[in-house]
């Protein structure tokens, strides 16, 4: 009978210690450990919600670079394309301006063989008739060399007037 | 590391031994009186003045106890002066019955001890029985009795461990936990978020976690300690009716000082329903404030000490068999009760806090029809 009868001693014992240690848990275990479990989990939910944010900046951050990859690439294949096209003129002037000297030369060249044929010629001629009359005086001496001859010959040439 | 298992080995085999010693010690020194079962296990599962170690009843070794008495002020002495007194046998009633009792000598002359409760002797120096019970008066008993010693060393225990987690916390900060701190927080997360939070307005259960989780951890070491057969246990501690008593008072008190208008309302004047059984419900109500509490203290009470029953009914089988060949059979058994009390020892811990955090929380519960 009496195991189900309470006992007042061990009901005052029971009363000092339960609420001695309520009070010191309470104040130097529960509380300590409960903030600590808190904190850290604010602290895991802070980091998880930045993981996310940051993420999501990653993303914008790469879809940004990509635009910017994307402009530079073109931009660099305009440039290129510039580039070719400003070396193809200038290639192309040059050619028709190295053209256009090239015949001037030539046309300089011509003109000058034109003129130094001219006066090759001229030279030539002069040369020619210097060359003819030597030619005409040695004949003349020849034909004059005796006085037959002369006669002759001045019969025929007084022939030749005769007959004009 | 090997030395040391081994040693503890060794401590093992010799606290069984003891633990069996202990056991035969008192059931074989008295020959010639019959083996009763009922009086063991009664004997186990009841509070004490001393802590009986090993060897017989009588004359074995036992921690003797302060005996702390308030009768014309305080008075204290050993429990040693009560045990080793005056034996004295008395013829009961019916005359098969023999009823035995020990006088105090020295300090505890003029009280004698029968059935582990302190009487004082009338002016013959006698107690004077009707039945089985003395008629005499019996003094304010302060005792630090097994039960209150078992009481404080679970204190104790519980304050060493929680203050070395609580420490790990105050040296390492918000940091993942260590050691004793990654034992023991899970379940201390386990009270607040399981039982607290799910049971108690999300917005006030907080002022309440330290209670609950006071109380579980108070069952729960105080449970695991009443397993261990030997001296940091062996009391029954939380299947003591005043323990359970004391705590479902304390989770009563902590109710009714929470309720709110809410939760009055429910019980004076049921909101809902017609007059005729607003008046027929209050008595209902304010008879279930009691009754909560009270299944409270039973249910702790009863699965403690039945379980401390179970163990000690199958050991004593071979002793009411008087054959050692039944330790085949009770030990496997009272191993694997035991074993199920560890499971128990916990379980009753978490629903005394688990129906406690649910009475709280209907308490101050808010209206929401």
């Amino acid at each position: 009978m009496d195991l189900i009868l309470p006992d007042l001693g061990l009901l005052f014992w029971t009363g000092i210690v339960f609420c001695c240690l309520l009070f010191l848990l309470a104040k130097f275990a529960w509380k300590p450990i409960l903030n600590a479990v808190n904190a850290r989990e604010q602290k895991i939910a802070e980091s998880l919600e930045l993981a996310v944010k940051t993420q999501a900046e990653m993303k914008a951050l790469k879809a940004e670079n990509d635009q910017i990859l994307k402009e530079a690439r073109a931009e660099r294949d305009n440039i290129l394309k510039e580039a070719k096209d400003a070396a193809n003129h200038m290639i192309e002037e040059a050619k028709t301006k190295s053209k256009v000297e090239a015949q001037k030369i030539v046309e300089a060249a011509r003109l000058n063989i034109n003129s130094e044929k001219a006066a090759a010629i001229a030279e030539i001629k002069t040369h020619v008739a210097t060359l003819a009359i030597e030619i005409a005086e040695k004949v003349v001496r020849g034909e004059l060399a005796s006085d037959e001859k002369q006669k002759a010959l001045a019969e025929k040439l007084a022939g030749d007037i005769q007959m004009n | 590391m090997q030395h040391f298992s081994k040693l503890s080995i060794f401590m093992r085999k010799v606290s069984i031994l003891l633990f069996f010693i202990g056991i035969s010690g008192f059931s074989f020194a008295n020959k010639e009186k019959e083996f009763n079962v009922s009086e063991m296990i009664m004997h186990h599962i009841k509070d004490a003045h001393e802590w009986h170690l090993f060897g017989p009843e009588h004359g074995g070794t036992s921690i003797y106890l302060p005996v702390i008495l308030m009768d014309n002020g305080l008075k204290t002495f050993s429990s040693k002066h009560l045990y080793h007194g005056e034996s004295v046998e008395v013829a009961g009633k019916e005359q098969e019955i023999s009823l035995h009792y020990v006088k105090g000598v020295g300090p505890a002359a003029g009280y004698a001890l029968y059935h582990e409760e302190i009487y004082k002797l009338n002016a013959a120096g006698v107690l004077q029985f009707e039945g089985e019970h003395p008629h005499n008066p019996q003094p304010f008993d302060f005792s630090i009795t097994k039960n209150v010693m078992s009481l404080l060393m679970g204190a104790f225990l519980i304050l060493v461990v929680m203050f070395s987690v609580a420490k790990f916390y105050r040296k390492n900060g918000a940091v993942a936990p260590k050691g004793i701190a990654k034992f023991f927080e899970p379940i201390i997360v386990m009270v607040r978020d399981d039982i607290a939070k799910e049971n108690i307005n999300e917005h006030k259960y907080k002022k309440y976690v330290p209670y609950l989780l006071t109380i579980f951890f108070f069952i729960w070491f105080n449970n695991m300690l009443g397993l261990i057969p030997f001296l940091p246990g062996g009391a029954n501690l939380t299947g003591n009716i005043t323990v359970t008593l004391f705590l479902s008072v304390c989770t009563l008190l902590v109710t009714l000082f929470s309720g709110n208008k809410n939760y009055w309302g429910h019980i004076f004047w049921m909101p809902g329903i017609p007059v005729p059984m607003k008046i027929f419900m209050m008595p209902i109500e304010i008879i279930g404030i009691f009754t909560k509490p009270f299944a409270l203290m039973i249910r702790l009470f009863a699965n403690i000490t039945a379980g401390h029953i179970i163990v000690l009914a199958l050991i004593g089988l071979i002793f009411i068999n008087k054959n050692v060949g039944w330790a085949g059979l009770s030990v496997p058994m009272a191993l694997f009760i035991s074993v199920l009390e560890i499971l128990v020892a916990f379980l009753q811990g978490f629903l005394f806090a688990m129906l406690s955090a649910l009475f709280i929380g209907a308490a101050v519960e808010e209206a929401h029809h």
